[in-house]
């Protein structure tokens, strides 16, 4: 079993809106000094697989065709051996 | 001559669309349920408009591999006449049969209201029987309208006269202050290369009566009923 993290960000030529107005009001917040507040999806996924590399695949697979939307987003994904769990 | 109307969970337009085209209209019109593979031999296709699947992951991202919509991309692809309109257009750029995507609205809002919109181009099966620079008030009522395209797809569009309809004041001029989503070149509506697949933010729909305030979206529909009839006769 494999345990996979997709990040979802909105291109970075896009103008992301969220994260403009979250930046906004951190600044009335007397945040000053933050910027380039950016707001994307983190998605996590169990894969069964024979290996990492197999893991890494499927993974690649179901963020470009499902997770992503090419377009508008940019995806990055990492893919790690999930930790046996214990017999009960 | 048959209308389908596709209804995904969370479709919320269809009812609408429906009464348009069957009782506004008066055309044969059928529901197409989103589980089915049976387009029921109909002649063209509504993508009505909605929240399909709770808008969940992005609009349209997963009514795009309902079972459905895999015959209607083939019904597409075979020249078949497909409008979707305002989630249904969120749902044929994700599905790719229209480029580019829609984006969160440039001011994060809600947009529920009437907007008007010109007629770009009147020769598609979607404006044969509306004039070029006709100005038609239409409701908008969306969170994601933001056209968004890439500047060669734009530019592609542009030139090849697939911007069917844009954004403009009441006298049909196409300026930023009509643009109610920051839509680049205030796009409203696009069709593919081929012609018969139109996505449109505005919601003809509910423009079809004088009761509703407005019956400017009745030539849209008349357009492609009009265009039918050819292909029959």
């Amino acid at each position: 079993m494999f345990k996979a993290e997709v990040k979802v960000m909105l291109r970075s030529a896009i103008l992301d809106v969220q994260g403009k107005t979250v930046e906004h009001s951190l600044h009335s917040l007397g945040y000053g000094g933050v910027g380039h507040v950016r707001i994307g999806k983190h998605i996590t996924l169990e894969i069964e697989a024979e290996n990492l590399q197999e893991a890494e695949r499927i993974a690649r697979e179901i963020s470009r065709q499902v997770l992503s939307n090419p377009v508008m987003e940019d995806f990055e994904v990492t893919v790690h051996e999930a930790e046996v769990e214990e017999a009960r | 001559m048959k209308i389908g109307v596709v209804v995904f969970p969370g479709s919320n337009c269809d009812h609408d669309a429906y009464y348009a085209l069957k009782h506004e209209i008066g055309v044969d019109t059928t529901f197409l349920f989103h589980k089915e593979h049976d387009l029921q031999d109909v002649d063209a296709i509504v993508l009505p408009g909605g929240f399909s699947y709770g808008d969940y992951l992005r609009c349209g991202a997963i009514a795009r591999f309902s079972p459905i919509m895999r015959e209607v991309v083939k019904f597409a692809q075979s020249g078949g006449p497909v409008i979707g309109i305002c989630n249904g257009f969120q749902i044929l750029c994700e599905a790719g049969l229209l480029p580019g995507a829609l984006l969160r609205n440039r001011d994060l809002r809600f947009i529920s209201k009437h907007i008007h919109i010109r007629v770009v181009n009147n020769r598609t099966i979607f404006t044969g029987e509306l004039q070029d620079g006709e100005i038609l008030r239409i409701p908008v009522a969306h969170g994601e309208g933001n056209y968004h395209a890439d500047a060669d797809v734009l530019q592609q569009l542009h030139a090849e006269g697939r911007i069917v309809f844009q954004y403009c004041d009441p006298q049909g001029n196409v300026t930023e202050e009509a643009n109610p989503n920051g839509s680049q070149f205030n796009i409203a509506g696009i069709v593919n290369a081929k012609g018969n697949v139109l996505g449109m933010m505005p919601h003809p729909e509910r423009a079809c009566s004088p009761l509703l305030g407005s019956t400017d979206g009745l030539g849209i529909f008349r357009s492609i009923v009009r265009s039918l009839e050819i292909v029959a006769a």
